[in-house]
């Protein structure tokens, strides 16, 4: 099913060139004029001439083979291109990830098994942070700890594994803060949840004791919806990480993506827009194969019903 | 304390709570005072606009608070407050074009599905499924891309890709509203579907629907604002709160924060108005049932 | 009957639980004892407290509940337990439930599920406990108990995962088996096959059971007494043998009476007009079966009546000796 679903976005990122106002070469050409001969060399490497469905074929084969096109703007080969900006845009989505993870499973966890005031107050903060925009939480944090307390550089990439990280931080932070939230509400909803189960019951009764019962009935238990809503967040991050890269001029795939839209670069837009996509998708079918593994009375693809 | 009589203090303590969830709950006034608060902004921002937001005083870049203008002067010398509440028009109307469309798209999908069922429903989710793949955010930028920036690509791409989502909740709703025993009562009647599709269907699960338009206004406004600030949305000069906060972002380093800052405020403000508001009817709608 | 060599006494229980905003009465002034070896069945309807008298015992009640009242057991008092005391006591007295599916953990092994008690309290080691649950499961009548550890919950039928939840009860070797409508959720063949190796199984080992199920034919088929209950009250305790020809309470005869039979031809099928009261709706002022009785008069509705001793058993029914032996099929439908 996902499989279809990423040849169906496939397509429509492909047809975009048809669906923008003018014919194909002008929206390939992104509004410039270009000397005649170029144009003829646009014509046969997307092969114009061919009816729709051809076209789109011989897209995706080149695409799957790596070759996604030439950008406009820099003439240089989009496949070049993105592989010198994958390492910033991955690592971010990592860092983020684990930021998210670790702090959304904790506060969930602590939330979820002790009612009272903590679970008001975390209740509260992940309310206010999901409604925070990525870019929003950005600058507060630049405002802060960047310009403020110094304590991180508010931009670019920085040189070297550690400075690297360094100047990771604040965007990394800026990405979880608002999908933290969702992470500790589903943890904490099934913390809550898993605990009244009467198997939870019937361990009591058989005298085990709290923390084991809490480790291998309820976490291990609630491991599962746990486990789904964290993939789909760090699915999801893959889109927000664009805003954030800008925010920070990190020189990753979501900044390059929003210049070349605003530039009208269509090869580049559509070869990122591809790359993520298949990236969100393949995120997804890790996240139903972990399911099937953690759920033993599921099959591989029963988790959407 | 043991989980069970942490959970059971728990289960008393909502009761309590939720007895207080009735309409005039703090939970749920403090929200709709904010979002109407914004509303009336939205509507009569020119006139409550102390100085004319788009006129710039070129003398006044990035300067605090002084002298009548509350909040300062931003990076091209126009008064912050008045662009305030100016952009709330445009970063409020965008969300609601959003929410209006996916909700009816997404509510006459669900009923559809769920009242035909068999091949109706199996092509309807199988095709929300696929469009499952699009974040909605990549949508939006592929758009703009696209047709160009400006406030309708984006607004209809979100919609695009939210509505699967608003339309797979609300035909679970649908399927449970179906299987009621009043519905075979009305069928055998002789009704409609059409009729107790609208008469009946849609007015019991009103509460949901608006649980989740509220919610779904303040996802919406949120991707927006982050749509417009990166310059693919609202386009400047017009003022908009996405839009100021990336045309004053070189105020924070500058130490003028307060431009670039007010306008994220006001985003937020509104959007956890939004979340608890939506938060609040869907419990109270989830209670019902 | 000396109250030393009871093995479970419950004086005057009483627990209260938060319901709708107040606490409201469950179980009312519920007493009984059990000896060593001893099985007694709890019959009641829905609401009658049979649940809730197991839970007490075993200290499983919801989180919440007011409790008064003793529970004795082997002489010590059950609700001061602590640590490692509350500990053996647990290993002592085994419950099993009426829904084994929702009451085993769906993401473990069933051999995880058996062993899990004696490795973590007893301190045995996976592989004793492992040996221990195959020879156990060998008792239930599963003969591939190794494969079976092996498997998951949902692998196994509802009747072969009660008896799993037999054979796990009885891993911990205990003096205690408090049965909750262990047969209530399974197919009457099933039904038969658990009671069965129940039966055979506590008189093997000496092992004194509570079973509490709605069904007062069951419980009189594989218990030497039967104490019924209505609306969290004890109303009646008598011989199991002596239950169905004798009943001691108005009760205990329209339900034997209500239960459609193979052996007669009815008209109707009878029934006891009205709806079962939990202890909290039953009022404090006359006996609380008397709206339904057909038997009811003046006296019943003056007081509310104490449980007394009779013809060997215990009545609650103030017209009691009035009535035994003219009870039988005459409940009104």
């Amino acid at each position: 099913m996902l499989i279809v679903s990423l040849l169906v976005a496939s397509f429509v990122i492909f047809a975009a060139i048809y669906l923008a106002p003018g014919n194909p070469l002008a929206a390939l050409s992104g509004g410039r004029t270009i000397p005649p001969d170029s144009l003829r060399i646009l014509e046969q490497r997307y092969h114009l001439d061919q009816p729709f469905f051809v076209q789109y074929w011989y897209w995706l084969g080149n695409a799957l083979h790596g070759n996604l096109g030439i950008s406009i703007t820099l003439r240089e080969n989009v496949s070049d291109l993105i592989a010198s900006r994958i390492s910033t845009t991955a690592g971010l989505v990592l860092y983020a990830s684990i930021l998210i993870i670790a702090f959304g499973v904790a506060l969930g966890v602590v939330s979820g098994l002790r009612p009272g005031i903590l679970d008001n107050t975390v209740l509260v903060i992940t309310a206010v942070s999901a409604s925070l925009p990525a870019f929003v939480a950005a600058i507060v944090l630049i405002l802060v700890f960047a310009v403020q307390l110094q304590w991180f550089p508010s931009l670019g990439n920085g040189v070297g594994f550690f400075d690297q990280v360094r100047h990771l931080t604040l965007p990394a932070v800026a990405l979880a803060v608002s999908s933290l939230a969702i992470v500790a509400r589903v943890t904490r909803a099934a913390i809550r949840e898993e605990s009244r189960r009467e198997h939870v019951q019937t361990a009591v009764s058989r005298g085990i004791p709290t923390a084991q019962l809490i480790r291998r009935h309820v976490l291990r238990n609630a491991a599962i919806p746990i486990a789904t809503i964290s993939g789909i967040t760090v699915a999801s991050l893959i889109a927000l990480a664009a805003v954030v890269e800008v925010v920070f001029g990190l020189g990753g795939l979501g900044a390059y993506l929003v210049k070349s839209a605003q530039s009208k670069d269509l090869a580049v837009v559509q070869g990122i827009s591809l790359l993520l996509v298949t990236a969100f998708v393949a995120v997804n079918v890790l996240v139903d194969f972990l399911y099937a593994v953690l759920d033993p009375r599921v099959t591989l693809g029963s988790r959407s019903q | 304390m043991s989980i069970a009589a942490g959970t059971a203090t728990t289960v008393a303590r909502r009761r309590a709570w939720s007895g207080a969830q009735g309409l005039t709950s703090p939970g749920i006034v403090i929200p709709i005072v904010v979002i109407a608060a914004a509303t009336i902004v939205a509507i009569f921002g020119p006139l409550l606009a102390p100085y004319d937001p788009d006129l710039p005083d070129l003398s006044q870049f990035f300067v605090g608070p002084a002298g009548g203008h509350l909040l300062g002067y931003d990076g091209q010398g126009r008064d912050v407050l008045s662009r305030l509440l100016v952009g709330a028009r445009t970063s409020m109307i965008g969300p609601l074009a959003v929410t209006v469309l996916c909700m009816s798209t997404g509510s006459l999908l669900a009923v559809a599905a769920a009242w035909r069922g068999g091949l109706l429903d199996t092509v309807l989710s199988s095709g929300l499924d696929i469009l499952f793949a699009f974040p909605g955010i990549l949508l939006a930028v592929l758009s703009a891309a696209v047709f160009g920036a400006g406030l309708i690509a984006p607004v209809l791409a979100l919609s695009v890709a939210y509505t699967p989502y608003v339309a797979r909740v609300l035909r679970g709703a649908a399927l449970r509203e179906r299987a009621q025993q009043y519905v075979a009562a009305l069928e055998v009647q002789g009704a409609s579907g059409v009729a107790i599709c609208f008469r009946h269907l849609l007015p019991n699960m009103a509460g949901l629907i608006v649980a989740q338009a509220t919610t779904l206004f303040g996802y919406a406004m949120v991707d927006l604002a982050a749509i417009s600030y990166l310059g693919l949305g609202v386009q400047p000069p017009t003022a908009d709160w996405g839009v100021m906060v990336a045309e004053n972002q070189q105020g924070i380093i500058q130490g003028y924060p307060i431009p670039s800052l007010a306008a994220g405020i006001c985003i937020v403000l509104v959007v956890v108005a939004f979340n608890i508001l939506g938060e609040r009817l869907y419990e109270r709608s989830e209670t019902r049932r | 009957m000396s109250p030393s060599a009871s093995l479970l006494e419950v004086e005057s229980l009483t627990v209260r639980l938060p319901i709708e905003g107040g606490m409201r009465e469950v179980l009312h002034g519920v007493s009984l004892e059990i000896r060593p070896g001893e099985s007694v069945g709890l019959v009641g309807e829905s609401g009658s407290g049979k649940s809730m008298t197991a839970r007490a015992i075993d200290r499983i009640l919801p989180p919440g509940a007011a409790v008064s009242g003793q529970i004795r057991f082997g002489g010590r008092d059950v609700m001061s337990l602590g640590g490692a005391d509350l500990k053996k006591f647990r290993g002592e007295v085994a419950m099993i439930f009426q829904d084994p599916r929702a009451h085993t953990n769906p993401v473990r092994r069933i051999g995880d599920f058996m062993t899990e008690a004696l490795c973590t309290n007893q301190g045995v080691s996976k592989q004793d406990a492992s040996r221990r649950a195959v020879a156990l499961l060998k008792d239930v009548g599963i003969e591939d108990g190794e494969r079976r550890l092996h498997q998951y919950p949902h692998e196994l039928s509802g009747g072969l995962l009660q008896r799993v939840m037999i054979a796990t009860a009885l891993l911990t070797k205990p003096r205690l088996l408090l049965a909750d409508e262990p047969t209530t959720a399974l197919d009457v063949t099933t039904q038969a096959e658990v009671v069965g190796i129940l039966d055979t199984l506590r008189s093997d080992l000496g092992l004194a059971m509570l079973f509490i199920t709605h069904n007062l034919e069951l419980a009189a088929a594989i218990c030497d007494r039967t104490i019924v209950m209505y609306a969290g009250q004890v109303v009646e305790v008598r011989q199991s043998n002596r239950l169905h020809d004798e009943p001691l309470h108005p009760y205990t005869a329209a339900l034997t009476a209500a239960r459609p039979s193979i052996e007669r031809t009815a008209p109707r099928l009878l029934a006891i007009a009205g709806r079962p009261l939990s202890a909290f709706e039953a009022p404090e002022t006359e006996c609380a079966f008397a709206p339904r009785c057909p038997y009811a008069q003046d006296v019943c509705r003056r007081a509310r009546p104490s449980l007394v001793e009779l013809d060997g058993g215990m009545t609650r029914c103030v017209r009691a000796s009035d009535l035994v032996g003219h009870m039988e099929l005459s409940a009104h439908g």
